[in-house]
């Protein structure tokens, strides 16, 4: 079996991200923030050994920014809805996944304006064009660092200079590259990252968050969710305190214990190192693609401007049953159609059908995607 | 202890978080401290607080301000 399905979620994890799962549930269990006993610390610690290990991924100076959501689309959600009310305006590009576009379509109804700034069929965008759209009204800027559905990888720090020189906020989805790509909040000038933790984090499922740049003022940003949160127990309002104010509920502690593991894995290998490793598969899934006859390949084609992610198409078949026939066939596992972002398909050009997405991983070898690039030869040739 | 005063500080923060990264940032500077449930008659928060000796107060308020670790005060410990 070939697993090339790592923009959806990370698979096999490091051993080490299961043991710190299965010693939590043995030896700790209980929840961080309530109750002083010694499991409750312990159940703290790790919770914060999981922001300190994100903190410094993303170049983060204080671990208390970092507020764990149970995905990036939860902490999406909390920055699109807390910012904008009915009359603001906010700016977005042509290339963003449903986890942003359905959370700006639902607030256009309410009375938000929504400006789209179109990339290129390849899915670049010239930031240039970022501020053209601007309005006095304008209250944030949000874009995905990279596609999920062809990797390519927009220039967020460029875009992030040009918002804060208008003085309007940047909001980064970082799904696709947190842990596969070089992030840092300040040179990126990033205001708001939204990351998941069960891709390039190498954490389980369940986990995901925001972190707050060092300009951000938290006071301009409601919570989404509240309740209890162990401190400020006597008031039947929610704390206005980082990081409690967004961390209502019991939290997926054990999702965090993995997590912390998965990122100290990855701050060991090195982003630079696992970068490194995933451009070499995509160099060689890329070349391997565009000479067989018959098959399209969509996105920036240079592993300079692109994560590990690759989208294409088998003239006369559909995706999904080329993917049913990698799975059937080849034991390659990977998935087709619309990758729950149809903007980007129609920017590419891809809507209705969508492609075929192979997205290798840290523990990809050379060996399965050249197997990979066989099996869509193959099945060409049918 | 000794004529009935502590030998001990409290000090009482927002949240169990602020505990562990105050508790984190103190033991890297070398000061012993233990958390402890937040005493019932300081705050009634549920969550945990850090014990420290009385004589490491100035030092502890010290790192914590240029860690910028937010807490809310220090207390003394009745016994």
């Amino acid at each position: 079996m070939i697993y090339l399905d790592n923009a959806a979620t990370s698979w096999p994890k490091p051993e080490s991200v299961a043991e710190a799962m299965t010693r939590f549930l043995h030896d700790i269990g209980a929840t961080p923030g309530r109750s002083g006993h010694r499991l409750a610390h312990a159940a703290e610690r790790v919770r914060f050994q999981a922001r300190e290990a994100v903190a410094e991924l993303f170049g983060a100076t204080d671990p208390l920014r970092v507020v764990f959501t149970i995905n990036a689309t939860t902490a999406i959600n909390l920055v699109l809805f807390g910012l904008l009310a009915p009359g603001s305006h906010v700016v977005t590009t042509g290339m963003e996944h449903n986890a942003v576009m359905r959370p700006l379509r639902a607030l256009e109804r309410r009375g938000v304006q929504v400006s789209i700034v179109p990339c290129g069929p390849d899915g670049t965008l010239d930031p240039a064009t970022v501020p053209h759209c601007f309005r006095p009204n304008t209250q944030l800027v949000v874009v995905n660092h990279a596609s999920n559905v062809c990797g390519t990888v927009l220039p967020v720090r460029e875009i992030g200079a040009l918002a804060r020189k208008a003085g309007i906020p940047l909001l980064v989805d970082a799904a696709q590259t947190g842990g596969a790509w070089p992030i840092d909040l300040r040179r990126d000038n990033i205001d708001l990252l939204a990351f998941s933790g069960h891709k390039g984090l190498l954490g389980p499922s369940g986990t995901g968050g925001l972190v707050f740049g060092p300009e951000f003022d938290v006071k301009r940003l409601p919570p989404l969710i509240h309740g209890g949160t162990g401190s400020r127990s006597e008031h039947e309002v929610q704390p206005d305190f980082l990081p409690d104010k967004y961390e209502a509920g019991t939290p997926n502690t054990v999702g965090l214990a993995g997590l912390a593991a998965g990122v100290r894995w990855v701050l060991e290998r090195g982003v630079t190192c696992i970068r490194e490793h995933e451009a070499a598969l995509l160099g060689r899934l890329l070349d391997g693609l565009r000479a067989v006859p018959g098959v399209r390949v969509f996105g920036t084609l240079d592993v300079r401007t692109q994560t590990a992610v690759v989208a294409f198409a088998l003239v006369g078949k559909s995706p999904d049953t080329v993917a049913q026939a990698l799975d059937e066939r080849f034991g390659i596992l990977c998935r087709p159609g619309l990758h729950c972002a149809p903007l980007a398909h129609r920017t590419l050009g891809t809507a209705p059908l969508g492609t075929v997405r192979f997205s290798p991983g840290p523990f990809t070898s050379v060996d399965e995607v050249e197997q990979a690039v066989c099996a869509v030869r193959e099945l060409a040739h049918v | 202890m000794y004529n009935g005063v502590s030998e001990f500080v409290v000090i009482l923060v927002h949240s169990t978080s602020h505990a562990i990264r105050a508790e984190s940032v103190l033991r890297r500077a070398g000061v012993a401290v233990k958390l402890i449930p937040t005493p019932r008659h300081l705050s009634s928060d549920c969550g945990s607080a850090l014990r420290v000796a009385a004589g490491d107060r100035a030092r502890c308020e010290e790192i914590l301000r240029v860690a910028n670790v937010p807490i809310d005060r220090f207390a003394a410990l009745e016994t």
